[in-house]
Formats: structure tokens, sequence, C-alpha cells
């Protein structure tokens, strides 16, 4: 198991090094660079640009030189001082507006994968025990449709029908009056009063997958002999089904959070901008409309290292549950 | 020496009771899927809309006219009921517009004693179908071209959703197959090299493509889309689109070309034809792509769905294409503020468009994929 542990964080450091070159090229596409855009801002606001301090932020980022002396500045940057650099838009440090969005895109997309597994355990042992019932035929049509709708066009359908059967509109993740406030059942009880709707949009496509697989899988399981030896042992039908088969089939189950990860953190993006979410996505939206390349940089970034990581917990889990992964690979 | 043992061919063939050619078990297996056949229609239909737009269009996409802004659905009615009893006169009806004085905003309503009468194969002006077939006749108009004539609906400058929703058919299709087709290229040389020629290159590829499978596509198809020059024309933003959409699409497709190449390797009809000294191009091109074509079409036909999707995502958050080109990403931009979409829910129309043709698409693709090797199972 440690080897296993040890050669997958290998890879992780890896890809999330790959992540940060991917994150580095994206800033780096626009034409011009930070320094020529706010001194552009500075003007046309009829600032007066200090050479002094022009000259310090070129020297900070490196910017004139070859593309690997700045790519290595900004990654020193962010490894030891944890500096993303500068928000030009916002006149910030790209840190100081980040974490509590990104903290609200784990919260959201955490609740989703737990709605997401929730809603279709039950559902997948059961429409795999009753076959071909009209249960199974209402999930497999439910299923495609939830696959076929684009997440942002549910949210605009959700925003829509409650808003003109219960005149509210749906959106945010918090009210005015707890934006900013700490933690407490009351805000507990208002964000979920609020949660719901994103939570729901961002689980339905995941959903329709998982109940697909899990349905596939343990219908191969149901067939198996194991299956009626313990029928014939005698069991209870649910002592039977839960017991063995079911287990059985969740492993590769497990596995599929290497990709639904990324689908969720990509669809996230968009429903937050239709849901008007203050998570990371509409920040990247806003700050890729106005090039405010290093915030843009770091939130594709950090998204990319969220999924990274995620994929490895995934992993990781699925190891200790099926030790013949470990062996398997290597 | 081996020919010398082998009996003539024509003692040992099996009688040619009935024998189909490879393509018409695939038919006879695809039809089997009934939704797929379906499916096959509604995807044709979709694709002849994209293909005639002009002409099925009633009115330019970019005609306005400010005095029917937001106008509902008209609907198109075939029968008329007046004093002279019942008779078949396709019409739509008119508009009364009442002033809501507490919104102070102007609202339609539609008006059943006023008919406008349409006509099918209406005169109009010449215009090019598919900007090279001379045309002068559309599918549906109305006599006097300053009556209303909105069967879906309008927007918020008064265009036709209807006309809006013809042409962005036209556009959204299109760069689903110009991506797969784009994607196709990428994929079927890279997957193809490594799968063929295996080792270090073959591990290269696939880390890569893990690495970009893991990644979240959204963020990173607008971190490419918003570096996109903002002057740039109509036509150089739908290629860059396009382009960027396969740097991720080429994925999938590589992955299941090289699979097949990998599967077919060892086969042994390409070892017999290494044997007779064909050169690596011969025996990629004569002998492996032809036994996997099928599975190439059906794996294309099941990406395009991602492409649409894909567009329409970007398009909608405005990073795609931009406005003047109609796409339905860009339709579905307007609909993306709740006031506006509780005063014109037919915006949402494209949206209807988009998850009846990825549908179809789906279950298309699927009874391909099954009738790609029609002697199996």
């Amino acid at each position: 198991m440690l080897r296993f542990i040890t050669t997958r964080l290998v890879a992780m450091v890896l890809t999330l090094w790959a992540v940060s070159f991917v994150a580095f090229a994206i800033i780096q596409l626009p034409p011009g660079d930070y320094l020529t855009t706010y001194m552009a801002t500075l003007a046309s606001n009829g600032d007066r640009v200090d050479p002094a301090q022009i000259d310090a932020l070129r020297r900070q980022y490196g910017f004139g030189e070859p593309y690997i002396v700045q790519y290595w500045k900004w990654i020193t940057g962010i490894l030891t001082r944890g500096d993303f650099g500068q928000s030009f838009e916002w006149k910030a440090p790209v840190t100081t507006l980040i974490w509590g969005r990104l903290g609200n895109s784990i919260l959201v997309e955490g609740l989703a994968v737990i709605v997401m597994w929730t809603i279709a355990l039950p559902i997948g042992i059961y429409v795999a025990v009753k076959k071909y019932s009209l249960g199974d035929y209402l999930a497999t049509i439910g299923g495609f449709i939830g696959l076929a709708i684009p997440n942002f066009l549910l949210a605009l359908l959700l925003m829509y029908l409650s808003f003109v059967w219960f005149g509210t509109t749906i959106g945010g993740l918090f009210s005015p009056a707890y934006e900013n406030a700490h933690w407490s059942i009351p805000r507990l009880m208002d964000f979920l009063s609020r949660a719901w709707a994103p939570v729901l949009v961002l689980a339905t496509a995941g959903t329709a997958e998982l109940i697909r697989i899990l349905r596939a899988n343990l219908l191969d399981e149901l067939k198996k002999p194991y299956v009626t030896t313990a029928r014939a042992k005698g069991l209870p039908e649910w002592k039977v089904i839960l017991k063995y088969p079911v287990r059985v089939a969740l492993n590769p189950l497990v596995s599929t959070i290497g990709w639904l990860l990324p689908a969720l953190v990509s669809s996230s993006v968009i429903v937050s901008v239709v849901l008007n979410l203050p998570t990371a996505g509409p920040l990247l939206l806003r700050s890729l409309t106005s090039q405010d390349m290093y915030l843009a940089g770091a939130i594709i970034m950090l998204l990319g290292v969220l999924t990274v990581i995620g994929t490895l917990i995934s992993d990781l889990l699925l190891a200790w549950i099926d030790p013949r992964i470990r062996y398997g690979s290597k | 020496m081996a020919v010398e043992t082998m009996p003539p061919l024509a003692e040992t063939a099996p009688p040619r009771a009935r024998r189909e050619s490879q393509l018409a078990l695939m038919w006879r297996r695809f039809r089997q899927h009934q939704l797929a056949v379906v499916s096959l229609w509604i995807v044709v239909a979709f694709y002849l809309v994209a293909a005639l737009a002009e002409f099925l269009a009633p009115v330019d996409p970019a005609f306005y006219s400010a005095r029917y802004t937001y106008a509902p659905p008209q609907g198109i009615n075939f029968i008329v009921n007046d004093e002279n009893g019942w008779r078949f006169q396709p019409h739509v009806n008119g508009y009364k517009s009442e002033i809501d004085p507490a919104a102070m905003r102007r609202t339609f309503v539609i008006d059943p004693e006023e008919i406008i009468p349409v006509r099918f194969f209406a005169p109009t002006e010449p215009y090019r179908l598919a900007g090279f077939i001379p045309m002068s006749v559309k599918l549906m108009g109305v006599e006097n071209p300053r009556d209303p004539f909105y069967v879906l609906g309008a927007d918020r400058l008064g265009r036709d959703l209807l006309s809006r929703l013809i042409h962005g058919t036209r556009i959204s299709l299109s760069i689903g197959l110009a991506g797969v087709t784009l994607s196709l290229f990428f994929g079927i040389i890279i997957g193809g090299f490594a799968g063929y020629y295996g080792g270090l290159f073959d591990s290269a590829v696939m880390r890569v493509i893990e690495f970009i499978r893991s990644m979240p596509t959204i963020p990173l198809w607008l971190g490419l889309a918003a570096a996109l020059p903002k002057d740039w024309s109509a036509l150089q933003t739908y290629f860059a689109i396009t382009i960027i959409l396969s740097l991720i699409g080429w994925t999938e497709l590589a992955r299941v070309v090289r699979g097949r190449f990998l599967s077919l390797r060892t086969e042994d009809f390409v070892t017999a034809a290494q044997l007779d000294g064909a050169s690596d191009w011969r025996i990629i091109t004569r002998h492996m792509v032809p036994s996997f074509t099928s599975h190439i079409i059906a794996a294309a036909t099941l990406a395009i769905p991602g492409m649409i999707l894909a567009e329409t995502a970007l398009s909608f958050l405005g990073l795609g294409l931009q406005p003047p080109i109609v796409s339905w990403g860009t339709l579905l931009q307007e609909a993306q503020n709740i006031r506006t979409l509780a005063t014109a829910p037919w915006l949402l129309t494209p949206g209807i468009c988009v998850v009846v043709v990825i549908l179809a698409l789906n279950f298309f693709g699927d009874g391909l994929r099954d009738a790609a090797d029609p002697h199996g199972r």
C-alpha cells in the first residue's frame, strides 16, 4: 500500500507541474503583458505612472525576460510565498480574492458529490434488482434526459420555473444578512435554503451516469453463482443483495470519480455564472473578459489542482477498498 | 511450397446461399435499434434545416423591428372560421399592444380578430441558397412585409426567433462537424502512430491524454477562447473556436484509434502483409484502417454532441462565438437574465433544439457503434 501511495504521489506532483505549466501558458496567451495593461489603465484613468513602481514590478515578475524565467519567478512565488501575483482589475493580490470563493466552490461541489451518491445508490440498486420494471424504465428515461440537458439550461429552467410558480428568484448562496457572517446555525439554514438549487443542478448528470454504471455492474454481479449460493443458504434477500454483489459492484463506481470530478468542476463554473453563486466560476469569467490574467491563471490552476487532488483521494479510496487495484497497477 | 498443397479454392468454398456485403449486414443490425433509426431521421432533418437555412427562415436573422420588441410567438393556424364558414387558410394572428401602466412597458397580446395570411413558397428578394444557388422564394412568408410574422416570438430587438434559430442551427451543427473532423484528423495521426509503433511515443501520448482528460474542460476552453483577439472577423473566430474545441476533443478519438491499432497489430493478416514486404504506410492505409473505419465513424458521431455542447456553453458565457454570428449558444445568451426570461420565456427554445439534437446524436451513435461490428454478440 505504501508503495502504491508513493507512486501515486509522484504521479500527482508531475501532474500538478503540468497543470501549473498550462495555467502559465494561458496567462501568457493574450497579447501584451500585465504591465502594459496596467500602465494603459493607469493612463486612461489619468493617473501618473510612477516609473520606480513599474521598474519594481518589472523586476519582480521578470517581464521582458524569456518565458521560462517568468515561469520560474511565478511558480517560486506561489510555492515559497503563496503569492499568485496581482489582480490589476481589483488592485489587490490574487490570494485575497480567491480563497473565499474557492471555499464556496469546494463546498458546493462536495455537496453535489454527496447528493449524487445518496440518490444514485438506492436507485441504482433498485433498478438492477427490478430489471425491466416500470421504475427501471422511468430511471432509464430520466437518466437519458439528465445526461442530455446541459447543466446551465437546467439552471435557467429551474430559475424560470421558480420565478413563475413561487415568484422568487433562486440564485446566490447567502442572503445579504449572512453574506459576511461567521458560520452559525441560522447561517447554515440560510445557506441550505439557497444551495439546494445549484447542488441539485450539478448533481443531475452525474447521478444519471452513476445509476447507469451501477445498474450495469450490479446486473453482471447478480448473475454470478455466489449470489445463488447466498440465496440457497437461506439469507434474507436484502442481505443477499447488499452484503455481496453491491459491495463488488461499488468498486468500479469509485473509480468513476476520476472523470466525474473534472466534469463537475467544469459544469460548476457555468452553473455558478447562471445562478450567480459566489464561487470561483464567475470570478474566472470576469477576469478572463477583462484579461486580468494572473487572477484567471490562478483560478484555472487551483481548479486543476483541486481536481487532481480529488482524483488522488478517490484512487487511494479505491485501493483501500479493493486490494486488487494495488497489485494491478504498479 | 504451401501453395502446392492447397486444394483448389472451388472445392472448399461453401455454397453461396446468401452472402451479404458488410454494409448490408451493418444496415440490418442498425435497423434493429429502433431508437437509433428514429434518431437518424431526426439528425438528418436537423442537418437539412442547416443546409437550407436561407430557404426555410422567413426573414433575415439580422432583420429587426423596434415595434415588436419581445412579441410573443404567434404560431401558425390553418383554419379560418368567419362569416363565410370554415375554410383552409394558413395564417397568423396580429398583435394588440397594451401599455402596462405599472411596469411602463408595452406588452403584446395575440389579436384573434386580425388575420394575416401566410403564403407558402412566397416570393422574396433574390438571395443565394448556401451561398451559390440563386433563389427568389422562401418556404413561408406574409404578403405584406410590414406585417408581423413571429412564429416563435421575437427577441429584444424585435428579430424573428424562428429565423435566428434556423440560421443558428447551421452554425451550431457545422461547428460540431468541423470540430470532430479536426479532432479526428489529430486523433488518427497521433493515436495511429502511438498504437502502431508503441514504445516511448505511445506512453508519452497516453500520459498527455490522461492529463488532458483529468482537467476540467470549461475553464481551459474559456482561458484559450479569452485570448482570441476581439477584432477578428466572424469567420476567423469560428475557425479559432473550432481549433480550441478540438485541442481537447482529439484525446477521446486518439484513444479509440490507438486501441484499435493495438488490437489489430498482432492480427494474422497484418503479419502476413508485413512478411509480404508491404510498407508501413500501405499496411496502415490498405489493411488496418478499412477494418475499423466503422468503429471510427461511430466514435466520431458520439463525439459530435460534446462539441455542440461545448460551443453552446462557450458562446453562452460570451467567450465563444460573438453576437453577429447566430448560434444556439449566442441565442441562449439572450436568455441569461431572469427578467428577460420572465418576459420572454420563448427565448429558451434554442435549448430544446440542443437537447433534442444531443439525444438524437447519442442514440444514433450508439446504434452505429452496435452496428459497426455486425458479427458480434
